[in-house]
């Protein structure tokens, strides 16, 4: 079986063999979405939105990445060991960005309105509109 | 041209470090430095990796798996000390003793 797969990924097609296009789909989208996360790193306003751009580097950019090195090992362990990797990442990133988000909580961080306040903001405004609309109803 | 592909990964892995730094350095509370150190240990072990394709040592591997696990606990262990300003194990409270 493993044979079968040398030969697949080494298929011409075109300039290159398959493997590498792959790895070069899979390298452009993930050198894409690192560079797009860590500009939401940067722009983004407050450490609840900059978690979103942490979660795009973890996620699309370093997965991406690893699975176009992937495609370019030499030896059944090298995917194993990237797969390893991968594995941990998928795990410690969700870990750490919750860790982080409830001790910034607990650390004063405001976290902006609640749906709940923002409907009461919103009743409480329509109240006065409808007061200044007709003064003589109240 | 495989070359080339493993200098476009570490060129955009460099781009967005740097751009993780600048908000480790600016960041206004400590939690935006803590959450921009882990992004860039995160991308270093995809850094570390690349090189040793790079470089044809994908022994490199195992260093950037020891990398991960070492960031992953450092980020926790920063956590909890800025939150608890502890590293043991509280149990006063029910929000306490865990991450």
């Amino acid at each position: 079986m493993p044979e079968v797969i040398g030969t697949f990924l080494n298929m011409p097609l075109g300039p290159l063999p398959l493997a590498d296009w792959i790895s070069w789909v899979c390298i452009v989208i993930g050198a894409f979405f690192a560079i797009v996360g860590a500009l939401g790193i940067v722009r983004l306003p407050d450490v609840f939105s900059r978690m979103h751009g942490a979660g795009i580097i973890d996620t699309m950019g370093i997965m991406m990445i690893l699975t176009g090195l992937m495609f370019q090992a030499d030896d059944w362990i090298v995917v194993v060991k990237l797969t390893l990797i991968l594995l941990f990442i998928f795990f410690t990133s969700p870990t750490t960005t919750f860790a982080l988000a409830r001790a910034a909580i607990y650390g004063g961080v405001n976290p902006g309105p609640t749906v709940e306040e923002l409907d009461e903001a919103r009743q409480a405004q329509n109240k006065k509109a409808n007061k200044e609309a007709d003064p003589s109803n109240t | 041209m495989t070359v080339t592909m493993f200098a476009v990964a570490a060129i955009a892995v460099l781009v967005s470090m740097l751009l993780s730094m600048t908000r480790a350095f600016v960041g206004p509370t400590v939690f935006d430095r803590i959450l921009a150190v882990n992004a860039t240990g995160t991308l270093t072990v995809v850094l570390i990796s690349v090189y040793g394709f790079l470089d044809g040592r994908p022994e490199f591997l195992d260093i950037a798996l020891l990398y991960a696990l070492i960031n992953f606990i450092g980020t926790i262990a920063v956590t909890k000390y800025v939150k608890f300003q502890d590293l043991g194990h509280p149990m006063d409270g029910p929000d306490k003793g865990d991450v």
